[in-house]
């Protein structure tokens, strides 16, 4: 089995209102010197093979097809 | 003309979408399911709103891969005209069959409310029986209708005349970039927009201007 996580991320320049929102409120809780924050998302995975090359393969699949919006999101993948 | 209203665990805007079409074509859509691979032969597929999923993993992002929208993407390459409303419109963007993304609203709010907007193109098939400029009233309810685009696709459908409708008079209520609330493909064939038309379409939803889409995708303008 490999494990893999895959991180999903606002590309630059796309407004996260989100981030934003969490950026003033670590600010409010008295945390200085913040210049940005971005939320994005993680998955955990559990492949059943051995294959790297395959599972990773599969994976970008996974992050083009759904995991993924390209038009305003990044990816990247790590095996572990 | 035959329509059909697109079926989706979590869509709960359906009832009021096939009242209006029966209302303003004189005939009932027919349904149809997500898992189904043919869709009959009709002139509109309409796919409402709701929370398709939930909204999980983003809005619409599941409901894109359902094997309807396989069949919705070859009756969109014939021409059969596609309307998607609110979480319809955060489907069709997720299927690639209209530019661009929903995100979450600027304000993080959802809101539920009236705005205006602006025909900006009335030389569609959706739009015909409005005038270039005409602002005309629209419920609005959605959590994540904020349009975006990169600047280059932008520069592409406000420059073909793509952009349809534009939250008027400062009601942009979710931040969408160049006010943007509603976007046709480059075909002219599928329109998807936040604004639920079909909750302003006679005088006991407190008037009828969300009636002339209708009246145009179904080509009843006469009537």
């Amino acid at each position: 089995m490999i494990k893999a996580r895959v991180t999903v991320t606002l590309k630059n320049g796309v407004l996260d209102p989100q981030g934003k929102a969490i950026e003033g409120a670590l600010g409010a809780l008295g945390f200085d010197g913040i210049g940005q924050v971005r939320q994005g998302k993680v998955f955990d995975l559990h492949l059943e093979t051995a294959d790297k090359v395959k599972a990773e393969a599969d994976l970008k699949a996974m992050c083009e097809k759904l995991l993924a919006n390209t038009v305003i999101e990044n990816y990247s993948i790590s095996l572990a | 003309m035959k329509s059909a209203v697109v079926q989706l665990p979590g869509l709960n805007r359906d009832r009021d979408m096939i009242a209006a079409l029966t209302k303003i074509s004189g005939k009932a859509p027919v349904t149809v399911w997500q898992t189904e691979t043919e869709i009959p032969d009709v002139d509109l597929i309409v796919i409402p709103g709701g929370f398709s999923y939930g909204d999980y993993l983003r809005c619409g992002a599941i409901a894109a891969r359902m094997p309807v929208m396989q069949a919705i993407k070859a009756k969109a390459e014939q021409g059969v005209r596609v309307l998607g409303v609110c979480n319809g419109f955060q489907i069709l963007v997720e299927a690639g069959l209209l530019p661009g993304a929903l995100m979450r609203n600027a304000s993080l709010k959802f809101v539920c409310r009236e705005v205006k907007l602006e025909v900006v193109n009335a030389d569609t098939a959706f739009t015909r029986a409005y005038a270039k400029g005409q602002v005309i009233r629209s419920p609005v309810a959605h959590h994540d209708g904020n349009y975006f685009a990169d600047a280059e696709t932008l520069k592409a459908i406000e420059g073909n005349g793509h952009v349809v409708f534009r939250y008027a008079e400062g009601t942009n209520p979710n931040g969408s970039v160049n006010d943007i609330a509603g976007v046709l493909n480059a075909k002219g064939n599928v329109l998807g927009m936040m604004p639920h038309p079909e909750n302003l379409i006679e005088s006991a939803h407190g008037g009828a201007d969300g009636r002339g889409l209708f009246a145009s995708a179904l080509d009843v303008i006469a009537a």
